[in-house]
C-alpha cells in the first residue's frame, strides 16, 4: 500500500494527472459545444432526430481504442491527436440523449402549454427544456465517464495522461505503479459519475422530482 | 504538410493484399476469438446475474446494494480494471483476466433488467397461475421467467454490444481477439491492421445488436401485433 503510495510522490505524476483531467474536460466541454445545437437544430424534423440517434448509435458501436489508433495515420502521435478522438467519442451519448429527451416531451404537455397561451419560445425554454434536461445530463454524464476510461488509452497514441503509469508498471513489472495508476483512474472515474449524477439530479426541474414519487 | 507527411510514412490507408494474404491464418482467428471471449463472458455473466436479479426481485431491499456495487464495477475504466485484476493470484495476464472483467461489466445491465421484466410480470397473471395451482417454482418458470425473457434479452443486447468493445481493449493484457490487431497495428505503423480490427469489431458489435433485436422482437408476439 506505502509503495502505491509513494508513486503519487513521483515528480511526473501531477503532471499525467493533470494531462488527464484536461484531456477530459476540454474534450466533453467541445462534444458538448457541438452535440446539444445539433439536438437542438434537429429537434422539430422526425428525420433530422432519427438520422443523428442513428448516427450516435453507429458512433458507440465502435470500440474506442479503435477511434483513438485511426487517429494515428491521420493526425499522429500526441496530445491533439488523443483531444479530437476523445471528442469524437464523447459527442455520441449526448446527440442521442439530447434527441431524445427532446422529442420525447409529452404532445399534450406541449399542447396544454399552447393553449395557455406561451408563445412558442416560451414552449421550448419553459416546457421543453426543463423536462428534456434530466436525459440530457445523463448523456453528459456517460460521455465523461467513458472519457475518463479512454483518455487511459490515449498513452497508446502519445498522448501521456495516467495510461502511461499502467504501461510502465506491466513493461517494468513493477505492481506498485501498475496499481497506482489504475486506482487513481478507477477514483478519476467513478468521481466523474458522481459529480455529473449529482448535476443530473440538480438539474432536474422540481416538478419532475413531484411526479415521480408519485410513481 | 502535416497530413501528406504522415500519410507517407504510414503507407496507404488499406492494403488489400495484406487483407487477402493474412485473412485465413490471422484475421479470422482473430475474429472467432472475440466472439468467443464475448459469448462466454455474456454467458458467465448471465448465469449469474439469473440467480442474482431473481432474488432481488423477490427481496427489493437487496437491490440497492446490489446495484451499488456493480454499478461501482460498471464504472471503473476497462484498462485500469484490467492492471487490477492481473495483479490477483490465480488471475494473471491472459484471456481470463479479460474474461473476468467482462462479467464484471455484464452485471449491471442484466441484474437491472431480469428485475425490471420479473416487476413487469402483471400480478393478477401470477394470481391466476396460483390458482390453478401452480407452486412458486411453476410460477417462477413457466410464468414470470418466460414473461420477464424480452426484457432480459434487451439487457443481454446492450450487455453484448458493450462488452465486444470493451474486450478489444483486453488485447493489451494477452486477451487475444480482434483488438490485437488494433495493438500490433499501433506498434507497426501499419494504419491496414488497425482498420480491419476497428471495422471488424465494429462490425461484430453492429451484427450482434441488430441480431439480438430481432430475438427481442420476436419473443414479444404481442408487442407485433399492436403495431400492425
Amino acid at each position: 500500500m506505502g509503495e502505491i503510495l509513494d508513486v503519487t510522490q513521483r515528480p511526473n505524476f501531477p503532471e499525467l494527472l493533470w494531462t488527464h483531467v484536461v484531456l477530459c474536460v476540454v474534450s466533453l466541454l467541445i462534444a458538448i459545444a457541438i452535440a446539444i445545437p445539433l439536438a437542438l437544430a434537429v429537434r422539430d424534423t422526425p428525420l433530422g432526430a432519427t438520422i443523428a440517434i442513428n448516427i450516435g448509435n453507429v458512433g458507440r458501436a465502435v470500440p474506442s481504442i479503435a477511434i483513438l489508433a485511426l487517429a494515428l495515420p491521420f493526425l499522429g502521435y500526441g496530445f491533439a491527436p488523443s483531444l479530437l478522438a476523445l471528442t469524437l467519442l464523447a459527442i455520441p451519448p449526448i446527440l442521442i440523449n439530447a434527441s431524445t429527451g427532446l422529442r420525447e416531451v409529452s404532445r399534450e404537455v406541449m399542447d396544454a402549454a399552447r393553449g395557455m397561451g406561451l408563445s412558442e419560445t416560451q414552449i421550448f425554454s419553459r416546457i421543453q427544456l426543463p423536462i428534456a434536461m434530466p436525459v440530457i445530463f445523463a448523456g453528459i454524464r456517460t460521455s465523461a465517464v467513458q472519457v475518463v476510461a479512454s483518455a487511459t488509452l490515449a498513452t497508446f497514441i502519445g498522448g501521456g495522461a495516467l495510461g502511461e503509469l499502467i504501461v510502465e508498471g506491466l513493461q517494468r513489472d513493477d505492481t506498485a505503479v501498475l496499481l497506482a495508476g489504475s486506482f487513481t483512474i478507477a477514483l478519476l472515474a467513478i468521481a466523474a459519475e458522481l459529480i455529473f449524477g449529482g448535476l443530473e439530479r440538480a438539474f432536474t426541474p422540481k416538478g419532475l422530482h413531484l411526479a415521480r414519487k408519485k410513481k | 504538410m502535416g497530413r501528406m507527411h504522415l500519410l507517407q510514412t504510414y503507407g496507404p490507408l488499406i492494403e488489400w493484399d495484406w487483407i487477402s494474404e493474412n485473412f485465413v491464418e490471422d484475421i479470422l482467428p482473430a475474429l472467432q476469438g472475440h466472439i468467443f471471449l464475448s459469448a462466454a463472458s455474456v454467458a458467465i455473466a448471465l448465469a449469474i446475474s439469473l440467480p442474482l436479479g431473481i432474488f432481488a426481485a423477490r427481496y427489493p431491499t437487496a437491490y440497492a446494494p446490489v446495484t451499488f456495487v456493480t454499478g461501482l464495477l460498471y464504472t471503473i475504466p476497462s484498462l485500469a480494471m484490467f492492471g487490477i485484476l492481473i495483479t490477483v493470484p490465480g488471475i494473471g495476464i491472459g484471456p481470463r483476466a479479460v474474461i473476468v472483467a467482462l462479467v464484471a461489466y455484464s452485471l449491471l445491465v442484466l441484474i437491472r433488467n431480469v428485475v425490471a421484466g420479473l416487476d413487469a410480470v402483471p400480478p393478477e397473471t401470477v394470481d391466476a397461475a396460483r390458482g390453478m395451482g401452480l407452486t412458486s417454482r411453476q410460477i417462477l418458470f413457466s410464468v414470470e421467467l418466460p414473461l420477464a425473457l424480452p426484457v432480459i434479452v434487451a439487457g443481454i443486447r446492450i450487455a453484448t454490444v458493450t462488452i465486444i468493445g470493451i474486450a478489444t481493449i483486453g488485447a493489451y493484457i494477452a486477451g487475444g481477439g480482434l483488438g490485437k490487431m488494433i495493438f500490433d497495428g499501433i506498434n507497426r505503423g501499419f494504419p491496414t491492421m488497425i482498420i480491419t480490427g476497428a471495422v471488424l469489431a465494429t462490425a461484430l458489435a453492429i451484427v450482434a445488436d441488430v441480431s439480438l433485436l430481432a430475438v427481442e422482437r420476436r419473443l414479444r408476439p404481442w408487442a407485433r401485433t399492436r403495431r400492425a
